[in-house]
């Protein structure tokens, strides 16, 4: 299984006959996602690239049951489009687009609120379970189908981390990845409680980023609710104060969101942290092997785990 | 983006937030003039840098009349100052505001931020006016009263009679808290700020709050439509090659080490540095050429890195994902050709087309270090830069 997306999963994309909505549209068909619709203002009743175009996000809904919308607006309008898909009630909504100006995203969060949609991003990647239907940027070629969960605030580095589990053998049930900014809408917490419940998700990978401290209160439900093994990372431990590191939430502010503080809540929580970007999937599979028996009881899973370290 | 302590007085005053008099001054006779024309007791001579710290550092001198004012002015432009967020290599005065002397009661701090975890602007106040607010949330945190304003309501009055009752202001003080902390707001939202701080705000012997101190923030991602605050930008703040960087839209700071970095992605790009550190090494720069840089981009990120001397030796770290391996192999080997390559480069690549770009650099004829996987390619790039320190 995997979370938030699979097979059954039904795309839109919002700003479908854009370059960037072009190109990632045609990789997602190319994956077997289903893209069935997109939404540009004005090129309603046309097609591009063999899905049907809609004027409003509405409509588009209504005509194919799309259940999950993925935005590629440029930042200027991309709040607008946000909103668009949580008025269409969407249940979910992943926000690609980079530089959407902070108090926009202010509004976006209190409609979130009254909403009956999740939102992934905005300055994401998007989300991917292997196998099963990719929505976002990622390339697809490093993923593998499996039973690891990985939430990350950053792009390339989870492609890293992603490619280093890969080449250990070690398959995903879903990567997300939930932006750079300061104001998202799914929060480490969000993913960790999903891949949680989730029972095909093995272990958990967290890769976080200097600023705020969205991975300390992860942390501090990981110590509580979660049996399966966490392994973590922060980026940043070298960067310093004051200035923001190419995304806007990655910036050490007041004292607030230091590398430090995150490893000293990682580790009280007992996440199996690594210091090193290289080590992570070494880190994971050290991590499974060890924790299996405490949080994979039943000796039928432990045993396609077995199976499949081998095979590799 | 950070703007001067004036220009921020200029924008909140433009708002009704009381500010002192006060007038830009970049000589020392224009700061003799204008302390004539604010024909104080006192004036106040404050040098105009984008750090804050600059009391304690000697950038902000009381005057007690408008030849101690031109003295000032003459011994601090042109002056280094370092402060401690200036980095130890400081920061030049070209600008001073000079401003008429207020007759204090009371120092408060006052600021307003989006803060994350709620998702709206609150108001951060605390009695302690003109200490940094980090050393207050650390030594006190209890002392730092906070005030989340619902994006969808606004500011109400009760926001500001909470905080101000809470500060333990008078009731004839409380009163012009309201407009004071309602004008503040409205040019938070207004300007689509990320940050304004008064610190200190103070409370005058007559019972009125003034913007002693301010620092605006901007959101960079909204300055588009605010074309108005374009010309606030001071390069001189900036050291030249982010300059240069931003003319490319990349994303470069720069550090204090001897590794060039050239990485793709914020993320990865703070891990390069991690990563560099754990080698032995140091990181000369953090720069992300970001997610579809194209063929040009590489080049001038890698003249960039090249034309800090500080830079032994260049690490790039890129994980292609839109940004294909062969694009970035032929902008590096452009660039090396152009600018007549003589430092060690270490090349990692993964990702789309790595094949063809691995291929590129083989046959280029020059001197690249081909490097699998980020340690690898950390451990011989810190070697190449001399060696751990």
């Amino acid at each position: 299984m995997s979370i938030l997306v699979d097979k059954s999963t039904r795309v839109l994309v919002q700003g479908l006959t854009g370059r960037e909505g072009s190109f990632h549209a045609q990789q997602m068909l190319g994956y077997g996602t289903k893209v069935v619709g997109g939404v540009t203002p004005g090129k309603g009743g046309t097609k591009h690239l063999g899905v049907p175009v809609f004027d409003t996000v509405a409509e588009a809904v209504r005509k194919t049951g799309a259940n999950v919308s993925v935005i590629f607006v440029p930042p200027p309008f991309a709040a607008d489009a946000i909103l668009e898909a949580f008025d269409a009630a969407l249940p979910l909504v992943i926000c690609i687009t980079e530089g959407i100006p902070t108090l926009d995203m202010v509004r976006v969060a209190a409609a979130l609120k009254n909403s009956h949609s999740r939102l992934i991003g905005p300055n994401c990647p998007g989300i991917i379970s292997p196998g099963k239907c990719k929505i976002g940027i990622m390339p697809a070629s490093i993923h593998k189908q499996g039973h690891v969960g990985v939430v990350s605030r950053s792009g390339t580095l989870t492609y890293e981390a992603v490619d280093q589990l890969t080449r250990l053998g070690i398959g995903q049930s879903t990567c997300i990845g939930i932006g750079g900014d300061p104001i998202v809408g799914t929060s480490f917490l969000d993913a960790i409680e999903l891949f949680n419940d989730d029972p095909e998700t093995r272990a958990i990978v967290m890769i976080g980023e200097i600023g705020g401290n969205a991975e300390e209160l992860a942390a501090a439900y990981i110590k509580k609710q979660v049996k399966k093994p966490v392994v973590g990372f922060i980026a940043g431990q070298t960067a310093p104060p004051g200035r923001r590191m190419g995304h806007a939430g990655a910036i050490i502010s007041g004292g607030q969101g230091t590398a430090a503080d995150k490893y000293r809540a990682m580790r009280a929580a007992g996440i199996h942290t690594v210091q090193s970007p290289a080590e992570i999937g070494s880190t994971l599979a050290r991590a499974l092997g060890k924790s299996k028996p405490a949080s994979r009881p039943r000796p039928a899973a432990k045993k396609s785990t077995a199976q499949k370290s081998k095979k590799r | 983006m950070k703007i001067h302590e004036y220009q921020a007085k200029a924008i909140l005053a433009r708002f009704g937030v009381p500010v002192p008099r006060g007038e830009l001054a970049l000589t020392k006779d224009e700061a003799r003039a204008a302390a004539q024309r604010l024909a104080t007791s006192v004036v106040v001579v404050k040098a105009q840098i984008h750090a804050g710290g600059r009391g304690k550092a000697g950038g902000v001198k009381v005057a007690k009349s408008p030849d101690e004012a031109s003295r000032f002015a003459e011994a601090l432009l042109g002056k280094t100052l370092v402060t401690p967020q200036t980095g130890p290599e400081g920061r030049i005065v070209r600008r001073l505001l000079i401003e008429e002397g207020l007759d204090i009661q009371r120092e408060l701090y006052i600021s307003i931020l989006v803060d994350r975890a709620v998702g709206a602007p609150v108001f951060m106040v605390s009695a302690a006016g003109g200490m940094e607010i980090e050393e207050v949330a650390h030594s006190n945190p209890e002392a730092i009263l906070r005030q989340a304003v619902h994006p969808e309501t606004g500011f109400e009055p009760y926001h500001a009679r909470k905080l101000a009752f809470g500060l333990g202001m008078s009731v004839d003080v409380a009163h012009t808290a309201v407009p004071f902390l309602q004008s503040l707001y409205n040019a938070f939202i207004d300007t689509d700020a990320s940050l304004i701080e008064i610190n200190p705000c103070i409370v005058t012997g007559d019972g009125h709050l003034v913007a002693l101190d301010a620092k605006v923030n901007l959101d960079d991602n909204a300055l588009y439509r605010h074309a108005e605050f374009r010309e606030l930008r001071d390069l001189d703040e900036e050291t030249p090659l982010e300059v240069e960087a931003s003319k490319f839209k990349l994303n470069y700071i720069k550090l204090d080490g001897t590794v060039g970095c050239m990485v793709n992605g914020a993320g990865l790009a703070m891990a390069t540095m991690d990563i560099i550190k754990h080698a032995g090494g140091s990181p000369a720069n953090f720069l992300d050429v970001g997610g579809g840089a194209s063929e040009e981009q590489v080049k001038n990120a890698f003249r960039i890195l090249l034309s800090d001397s500080s830079v032994r030796a260049v690490f790039v770290n890129i994980f292609g994902g839109i940004l294909r391996c062969d694009v970035l192999a032929r902008g590096v080997v452009n660039a090396a050709k152009d600018l007549n390559l003589k430092i060690p480069v270490v090349v990692r690549m993964e990702g789309t087309n790595v094949e063809l770009g691995r291929e590129i650099l083989r046959t280029s004829g020059l001197n690249l270090v081909v490097a699998h996987g980020m340690k690898d390619g950390a451990e011989k790039v810190v070697v190449l830069a001399g060696g751990a320190r």
